[in-house]
């Protein structure tokens, strides 16, 4: 069941009728294979406005980014920049239009100056055509000025934080005379005065004309600094309206309209406590953090990109080393200093990243389930293709996975099928304790339920399970208990029971003491029975 | 939450790790230092090093070095390596040689030759790496081979004798400028000059610099990063060019090994001077010095007692810690914006 | 170019290319002894043979470790350096008065400690084996310098040159030829049927997944550098024993001809893929080729422009080779990508 989108032009109160969008999208519609990303999508950026763009992964917010980044062509609809159509060409065609984007990970250059990464291909030429450095400097520190930003512009661009980057990036954007500002994802690694600070410039970039696009995952920020907001949900535009129109309570309701459509996680009688972290810091990532994991249980991360849940399974994993705390393992104190010793110890670790971290391509289904537990499989050295080949076949075939023969090369196999053989590969590794980071991203609807099958299969026969996801049904359908995370601390630990999309959302965005909603969707959203919905 | 448009905190982006950029950003001044600290200390054991006649003859052959680490800076800062340069200076300096002494052209148009050849060599470096897309290592180790053999094949045995060179062309090599300073060291310090100002005040030099950088970002900026690495190349063949005809003037007779094993005290040379194996930093001054300092090392060598075989260890040395101090600077940068995000 | 242990559909693919590979050197192994016979009626003499052989057993022994260390995707370019260091040791202990054996084995652990040095620094600092390695070959190279100095040591016991200039007895095969053929056995046996080899070509595909995996990279890295320097140090001794003489520019310019080997036998100078047997093919090519330039008195300098040019080669054919292949497959396979992935490349919304 889905709520109808309301009106898509709703005038903001500020802004008088005749002033004409700056951008103006009407039925934009965007397919990428088997994935409608947009569909019949209508956007207005007016001059002098911040406008706030939220949905969740998965909504289109970042696809309709790279159209207007020049990235994408729209399969159709059109664009209008200041009331004239237009085609973008390209980033570069979209530059000279005057569209910035400043990403969340900067593209800066190191070694180069402030000053000159501000100014990188378009710096004041001076005699014979060589570049003023005297002029870019002052002209950087012109716009810093303007920003109310101090900086040593000839410092460089290395050691500079995160935030501070970004902030170089919105000086460039400044000196390009951009006149659209999109800000793609701009907090996630933002502390909470940088957050400040990055909103005072924003304010300050609008009352002198431009039109920012926010576009933010957290409600609370969006409420801060955006004049209207769009909600987008599965590719299509749900609503627009002035944010001081709007609740948070609202906002959710917008963003997670479906229902859950999921297969719940089966009941398993739980046992004893295999796992126990406490305290566990990492400087910089993650503090504090707290929880246990017992047997048959499957216990859910939630949390906003960023909020250090990936983190803590690497530190519990042996890629990266804890500063403080304590992990216990089957009771016993442990401490791993590399992904090897985690995994003979029972451990097995599931990457957010299957290209690059869960498999390797060019290696065979056989290949890449056994890898890991290649030494115990053969102890006198020398390989024999038949063990591999009874090892891999009983795994995937556990899983049902889809493939030609285990000699199939793994990068020749879909998405789902891929994830698939990652998850037979650290089954064959006989774990106790099982972490799943995103395990159903970038798979379609059939092969993510096969997969949580698996998982619930899984949980029934006593593993312990942490489930790190970004996908709010995801999680409320599979954890028997939810921790979510903020900021790299744990806001909320919810029982099965008691979890509601909205819930987790607010403890997610930091929202502390948000509004309850009165009237949540029907069946609370977050417990359907099984059957597959839209 | 609140509208908090009453906090106008004016931000201040500090450069932390600043004593680690004021270090990089000195690195030239810091090597000047240690050399005349260490001057000063040979000195005592031996005070034949510091006397003019004496420094007068390093720094010429200095120069040479100097002159083929700009260009091989050059080349490292688009995070590319060049190991051919010594065969280029040996062919260029056989080729001058042998030219001159068979009387075909006489000193000026012998001397533009033998740039051209060097500049004709890089852009075959050129060509294998940017176009063919040969990684530098494998392409350079190549083209060493190719050059060095060609360099053999064209000298034969043959060795042209310092009768065979017009009269007073070794001069550059001996006289000074004014009396002051060594002609050598005025060509060196001209090419130093020029590509300081090329790299830092041209659109060219400055994409140099970003293509070693960060060579993603480089090519959405549009950037042509091949052609870039094409001109390194070139250049640092130019230079070689320069630096074979040198090194005629300088050793007098030319047979075909000359320039045979000096590629790594270039390197040397450019990577203690500061420039990084990573790419994207370092300053041709830099390199220039380093040049500087290896060569009055190799000088000093004798006059505090140890063989001149210590030279290749303390390349060695030289290129390990450089390397390593390099990535060590990298790391603690790194480590600043990591703990940053801690507030 | 990769060679995986177990063929099946899509591998008969990367296998029918890799024996292209193979078969191109096999063709042109017999192409050159073809052209070796025209320059002389001795050419396929068992006489022949052996000289052809022993010049380019140094390299050939130092290639095999050489071909397990570029896999992982890294390299090591001191070898050579090792070698001499090597010679210059044996030679200064020999003229020492050190019994032999005694200075053989202090030659081999200092190949294990330089390849300690490498591996460490490599891995554990985790700085670039290209440039540690270029600082090493200075390094080792001064060292053995500063030991042994310009002279040489030649006045060795006859039983020592016999090994590096002798036959086994009643062939004509060199010992040398020996020493090759055990490591290129044991080698090709580790790297393409153990789990270390498969470690390794997973090390060398794709780094941060094989460490995900647990496989202990460190500790395969540190390892293959020290085998690289211990062989080095072997290739060393026998260069020693085959030349009579000791000395501290002993092996200058082999690092060349061993990369070239290596490469030109198909390796992927990325890492990820290569096999020993193709790498004792090239080394086979490349001694036949030395041997027919030879005997068409092509001097040694020549010989070193043709074996830069063919290093060349040996990156770009493959690089060609892969694009015609890409682009085959992408003209070939006009269907679209499997139902329930989005396209990769094109990313979720």
């Amino acid at each position: 069941m889905t709520l109808p989108p309301t009106a898509p032009h709703v005038a903001p109160d500020a802004v008088t009728v005749s002033t004409p969008p700056r951008i103006e999208l009407r039925g934009i519609s965007k397919r990428f294979a088997a994935t409608q990303a947009l569909e019949d999508v209508s956007l207005d950026l007016l001059p002098g406005e911040v406008h706030g763009l939220v949905g969740e992964n998965g909504a289109g917010k970042s696809t309709l980014v790279k159209i207007l980044a020049g990235v994408h062509q729209p399969d159709s609809g059109t664009i209008r920049l200041d009331g004239e159509a237009t085609q973008i060409h390209g980033p570069a065609h979209s530059r000279s239009l005057g569209i910035a984007v400043v990403h969340q990970e900067p593209r800066l250059f190191p070694d180069l100056t402030v000053a000159e990464n501000v100014f990188i291909g378009h710096a004041p030429s001076g005699r014979l055509g060589s570049i003023d450095w005297g002029a870019t400097r002052r002209r950087a520190e012109g716009l810093f000025r303007e920003l109310d930003v101090q900086v040593d512009v000839g410092a460089p661009v290395r050691g500079l934080s995160m935030a501070d980057q970004q902030l170089i990036e919105i000086a460039k954007s400044l000196s390009l005379e951009a006149r659209v500002l999109i800000l793609d994802e701009p907090t996630a690694s933002l502390s909470a005065h940088e957050v400040e600070r990055l909103f005072t410039i924003v304010r300050r970039l609008r009352d002198r004309g431009v039109s920012v696009l926010f576009v933010s995952h957290r409600l609370d920020e969006v409420f801060a600094l955006c004049d209207r907001a769009t909600v987008f949900r599965d590719g299509r535009h749900v609503v627009t309206m002035t944010t001081r129109d709007l609740t948070t309570a609202d906002l959710v309701r917008h963003m997670v309209g479906r229902t859950v459509s999921l297969f719940p996680k089966v009941e398993t009688p739980i046992g004893d406590v295999l796992l126990e972290v406490s305290s566990l810091t990492k400087v910089g990532e993650f503090r504090d953090v707290g929880f246990s994991v017992r047997a048959g249980e499957i216990v859910g991360f939630a949390g906003l990109v960023g909020a250090g849940r990936t983190e803590v399974a690497r530190v519990l994993f042996g890629i990266d080393q804890r500063d403080r705390g304590q992990i216990l393992l089957g009771g016993l104190p442990v401490s791993f200093a590399s992904p090897s010793a985690a995994m003979h110890a029972g451990i097995a670790y599931l990457p957010e990243d299957r290209h690059q971290e869960g498999l390797v391509q060019d290696f065979t289904i056989a290949q890449n389930v056994t890898l890991p537990i290649l030494p115990r499989l053969f102890p006198r050295l020398l390989t024999r293709a038949s063990v591999e080949r009874k090892v891999a076949h009983e795994f995937t075939g556990q899983l049902s996975v889809r493939m030609t023969g285990v000699d199939q090369l793994v990068g020749s196999l879909s998405g789902g099928n891929q994830q698939k053989v990652v998850l037979a590969k650290w089954l064959a590794s006989r774990p106790r304790i099982l972490i799943l980071d995103e395990p159903t991203r970038g798979i379609d609807i059939g092969a993510k339920v096969e997969v949580h099958r698996i998982i619930s299969e899984l949980a029934a026969s006593g593993l312990g399970i942490i489930l790190i996801s970004s996908d709010l049904p995801e999680v409320l359908a599979m954890s028997d208990r939810i921790l979510v995370f903020h900021e790299g601390k744990i806001t909320a630990e919810i029982p099965r029971n008691d979890a509601t999309q909205e819930r987790v959302m607010f403890a997610a965005t930091g929202s502390v003491g948000g509004e309850e909603p009165v009237a949540a969707l029907p069946a609370g959203g977050a417990r359907s029975d099984g059957g597959l919905d839209g | 939450m609140a509208d908090t448009s009453a906090i106008a905190t004016p931000g201040v982006i500090r450069t932390r790790g600043s004593w680690l950029t004021a270090f990089a950003r000195q690195r030239e001044l810091s090597l000047a230092a240690i050399m005349i600290v260490l001057g000063a200390l040979v000195s005592i054991v031996a005070p034949q090093f510091l006397t003019l006649s004496n420094l007068t003859a390093v720094a010429a052959l200095a120069s040479i070095y100097a002159v083929a680490s700009v260009g091989e800076a050059l080349v490292i800062i688009t995070r590319n390596i060049d190991l051919s340069v010594e065969a280029t200076i040996g062919v260029v300096a056989y080729c001058v040689a042998s030219i001159l002494e068979r009387h075909v052209l006489d000193a000026p148009a012998a001397i533009v030759l033998g740039i051209g050849i060097g500049l004709l060599l890089g852009m075959a470096n050129g060509v294998i790496v940017a176009l063919l897309r040969v990684p530098s290592i494998v392409a350079t180790l190549g083209t060493l081979s190719i050059f060095r053999g060609l360099d053999y094949v064209i000298a034969g045995s043959h060795q042209v004798p310092l009768a065979g060179l017009p009269p007073g062309f070794t001069d550059p090599a001996r006289t000074n400028l004014l009396g002051l300073l060594p002609e050598f060291v005025v060509v060196a310090l001209v090419v130093v000059v020029l590509g300081t100002v090329i790299l830092r005040s041209t659109r060219f030099g400055r994409q140099v610099y970003a293509v070693g950088s960060n060579p993603e970002a480089a090519a959405i900026l549009g950037i042509p990063a091949r052609l870039v690495e094409f001109s390194a190349f070139s250049v640092c063949g130019l230079l070689a060019g320069v630096a074979g005809v040198m090194w005629v003037m300088f050793f007098g007779t030319i047979n075909g090994t000359a320039g045979t094993g000096i590629v790594l005290s270039i390197v040397a040379a450019v990577v203690v001077g500061g420039v990084s194996t990573l790419g994207g930093s370092g300053t041709i001054a830099g390199a220039a010095l380093g040049a500087l300092f290896l060569g009055l090392t190799a000088n000093a060598l004798p006059l505090v007692g140890l063989s001149q075989f210590w030279l290749q260890a303390i390349y060695g040395i030289v290129i390990l810690v450089a390397v390593s101090v390099d990535a060590v600077i990298l790391r603690r940068l790194q480590r600043a914006t990591a703990e940053r995000r801690a507030r | 170019m990769s060679m995986t242990a177990a063929p099946a559909r899509d591998q008969r693919r990367w296998m029918s290319l890799l024996a292209r590979w193979e078969t191109l050197l096999v063709l042109a192994l017999i192409g050159l002894i073809v052209l070796g016979t025209t320059l002389s009626p001795f050419f396929l003499t068992a006489g022949n043979f052996s000289n052809l052989i022993a010049a380019l057993m140094e390299v050939a022994i130092m290639a095999m470790p050489m071909t397990l260390i570029i896999v992982l995707g890294e390299i090591d370019l001191s070898v050579e350096s090792m070698a001499g260091l090597s010679s210059a040791i044996l030679g200064f202990l020999w003229a020492a008065g050190v019994p032999l054996w005694v200075g053989i084995a202090v030659v081999l652990v200092v190949g294990a400690f330089g390849g300690l040095l490498n591996g460490l620094i490599v891995a554990r600092g985790g700085l670039p084996s290209l440039v540690v390695t270029l600082g090493t070959l200075a390094l080792f190279r001064g060292m053995a310098l500063i030991v042994l100095g310009p002279r040489g040591v030649s006045d060795f016991p006859d039983w020592f040159t016999a090994f590096g200039f002798g036959h086994v007895p009643g062939t004509l095969i060199p010992w040398p030829f020996m020493v090759f053929l055990a490591l290129a056995l044991v080698l090709g046996i580790v790297l393409h049927r153990t789990w270390i080899g498969r470690q390794v070509f997973a090390i060398g595909k794709n780094p941060s997944t094989a460490r995900f995996s647990g496989v202990r990279v460190t500790r395969i890295r540190v390892s293959l550098f020290v085998l690289s320097g211990m062989v080095a140090s072997l290739a060393g001794i026998i260069l020693t024993s085959r030349l009579s003489s000791a000395r501290a520019d002993a092996g200058s310019g082999m690092t060349l001809t061993v990369a070239t080997v290596v490469l030109l036998g198909g390796v992927n100078i990325f890492g990820g893929s290569g096999t020993i047997p193709g790498v004792a093919l090239a080394v086979l090519c490349v001694a036949v080729m030395q041997n027919a330039l030879r005997l068409a008195s092509v001097t040694v300098e020549v010989q070193s422009i043709a074996l830069g040019l063919l290093l060349i080669l040996s990156v770009v054919i493959p690089t060609f080779a892969h694009q015609a292949k890409s682009a085959l497959d992408r003209a070939r396979r006009g269907r679209p990508p499997p139902a329930d992935s989005i396209a990769r490349g094109e990313a979720a919304p």
